[in-house]
C-alpha cells in the first residue's frame, strides 16, 4: 500500500474565482457535448417552427418579409424556453448542486458561468441558424445582419432572465411549463426590442435606440440576476 | 471547533428535533443517529447551511456559519447521500469537477493517486455510468484525498461500499482524526475507528 498517502494526501492548491468560472462553462459544455440530443432539440424545435410560417401563410413575400422579425424572435424565445428545464435539474437530481451551494468562491459567479454554458449550447446555434432561416422570409441582407446582432445581444438576456425560473421551480412537479409561464412575461421587453431593431431597419430606420436598449438589458441581467438566481437556488434547495 | 446551541430544526409542520446542544473539537468524531426519518440528514444539511435552522446557532470558530459563509465552506466538505457525480463523465472528469468546487485545483497526478488509493485503479477514465453502484461511491469518496479540509460532514458514506472499501474509509477517517480533523457522520452500518471514541448523538 502506498504509504505516502495514508500519512496525509497531498494538498490541492486553491482555486482561483476565475478558475470555477472557466471550470463550469467547460463543464457544462462538455455535457451538452455529450447529451448532444438536447442541444439538437433546442435548435431543431427552432428550425421547425420558423419553417412552418411560410407553409402556412402561403407564398406571399410582402407580407412574409414583414412578418419576418416577429416570426424569428418568437420562435427564438420558444426555443430558449425548452431547454432551461435542463438548466438545473440534472444538477438537482444527482446531488451536484448541493455542492454548488458549497463552493467557497461565489455561488452568483458560478450561476453566472453556468448561464453562459448554457447560452452557448443553446442560444448561440439559434443565432447562427437564424439568417439561413431568415432567407425564406426574404429578409434584404442588412435586415438579416441585424437579425444576428439583435438575437446576440437578446439571447443571452433570454437565458439569464430564464435561469431565474428554472431555479424558482426546481423540483416541482410540471416545472417545466412553469419556467415558461414565469419567465416569458418577463421577456417581453427583449422581444419588442429585438424584433422592433430589425423592424427598423427593414423599413429604413435607425435601429439604434433598439439596441441601446437591448444592450442595456443585457448589461442590467448581467449585473442582477446571478444574483438573484443564487438567492433562488438557496431558497429551492431548502 | 463546531459548536452547536439550541438547534431546532422543522420539516414542513414537523419539529424534528429541538435544543440540541453539542461541541466538536478537533480530533473528534460525531455519529448523529436515529430512526428513518428522525432528522439526521437535515441536521447534517443544516450543519452545511443548506438548511436555516429553526432556531439556535452553529458556530465554527465561534462565529455564526451564516456570518462566515464562503470561510466555512473552505473549511469543510459535505458528502451527501447522492453521490454527485455525472454519469456522462470519466471519474477523473469528475474528480476534477468535484476538487473545484470544494474550492481546490487539483492536477491529474493527485487525482490519480486518490482513485487509486480508493482501489480505482484502471477505471479512472471509464464514464461514471459504467461504474457499479460501490466503484461511483468509492469515486465520490475520493473527494475526501483531495485538499485539507478540517471538518468532514458525511451522509450515509457506507451506502455500497463493500468490506475491504468501510475498512479503507474507516482507516481514512482515522488518519484525518490523528491530523486534528473533525468527522459528523451517519450510518446505518457498524463503522469503528480504531483508538478513538465515537460520540453519538441520538435524535428522536
Amino acid at each position: 500500500m502506498n504509504q505516502k498517502s495514508v500519512e496525509g494526501p497531498s494538498l490541492a492548491g486553491g482555486l482561483s474565482l476565475t478558475g470555477l468560472f472557466v471550470l463550469i462553462i467547460r463543464r457544462d459544455l462538455v455535457l451538452a457535448m455529450r447529451r448532444r440530443a438536447d442541444v439538437l432539440t433546442t435548435l431543431i424545435f427552432f428550425v421547425i417552427v420558423v419553417t412552418l410560417f411560410p407553409l402556412g401563410v402561403g407564398p406571399e413575400l410582402n407580407m412574409l418579409r414583414t412578418m419576418a422579425p416577429g416570426t424569428l424572435w418568437v420562435a427564438a424565445l420558444l426555443a430558449s424556453m425548452l431547454s432551461l428545464g435542463r438548466l438545473f435539474s440534472a444538477d438537482y437530481l444527482d446531488g451536484t448542486l448541493e455542492q454548488m451551494l458549497l463552493v467557497p468562491q461565489s455561488l452568483s459567479a458560478l450561476v453566472l458561468g453556468k448561464m453562459i454554458a448554457h447560452w452557448m449550447a443553446s442560444g448561440l446555434p439559434l443565432v447562427l441558424m437564424a439568417p439561413v432561416l431568415g432567407l425564406q422570409f426574404d429578409m434584404p441582407a442588412e435586415a438579416l445582419w441585424m437579425l444576428i446582432l439583435t438575437l446576440l445581444l437578446g439571447t443571452p438576456i433570454l437565458s439569464m432572465i430564464g435561469a431565474i425560473g428554472a431555479a424558482l421551480t426546481l423540483g416541482l412537479r410540471g416545472g417545466g411549463v412553469l419556467v415558461s409561464l414565469l419567465v416569458l412575461p418577463l421577456c417581453i421587453p427583449v422581444l419588442v426590442f429585438g424584433a422592433g431593431a430589425v423592424e427598423a431597419i427593414t423599413s429604413g430606420m435607425s435601429a439604434a435606440a433598439h439596441l441601446s436598449l437591448l444592450g442595456a438589458l443585457l448589461l442590467l441581467a448581467l449585473v442582477f440576476t446571478p444574483w438573484v438566481t443564487a438567492m433562488a437556488l438557496r431558497i429551492s434547495m431548502e | 471547533m463546531l459548536e452547536i446551541c439550541n438547534l431546532a430544526c422543522t420539516r414542513g409542520d414537523h419539529l424534528l428535533f429541538s435544543d440540541l446542544n453539542f461541541t466538536l473539537n478537533a480530533g473528534e468524531i460525531l455519529q448523529a443517529q436515529g430512526v428513518n426519518g428522525s432528522g439526521k440528514t437535515t441536521l447534517l444539511r443544516t450543519l452545511c447551511g443548506l438548511v436555516k435552522p429553526t432556531a439556535g446557532q452553529i458556530n465554527w470558530s465561534g462565529k455564526n456559519i451564516q456570518d462566515l459563509g464562503a470561510e466555512y465552506y473552505a473549511e469543510m466538505i459535505y458528502l451527501g447521500h447522492l453521490n454527485a457525480l455525472k454519469d456522462e463523465l470519466s471519474a477523473v472528469e469528475n474528480m476534477r469537477i468535484s476538487a473545484g468546487l470544494a474550492g481546490c485545483e487539483a492536477d491529474g497526478e493527485q487525482i490519480f493517486a486518490a482513485l487509486h488509493r480508493m482501489g480505482l485503479r484502471g477505471r479512472e477514465n471509464l464514464p461514471v455510468k459504467a461504474l457499479s453502484q460501490g466503484q461511483s461511491r468509492r469515486v465520490a469518496l475520493a473527494r475526501l484525498l483531495i485538499g485539507h479540509f478540517p471538518l468532514w460532514i458525511l451522509d450515509e458514506p457506507l451506502t455500497a461500499l463493500d468490506v475491504g472499501a468501510v475498512q479503507l474509509i474507516q482507516d481514512l477517517i482515522a488518519a484525518h482524526l490523528a491530523r486534528n480533523g473533525m468527522v459528523i457522520y451517519t450510518t446505518h452500518q457498524p463503522l469503528e475507528v480504531a483508538g478513538v471514541t465515537t460520540r453519538r448523538l441520538t435524535l428522536s
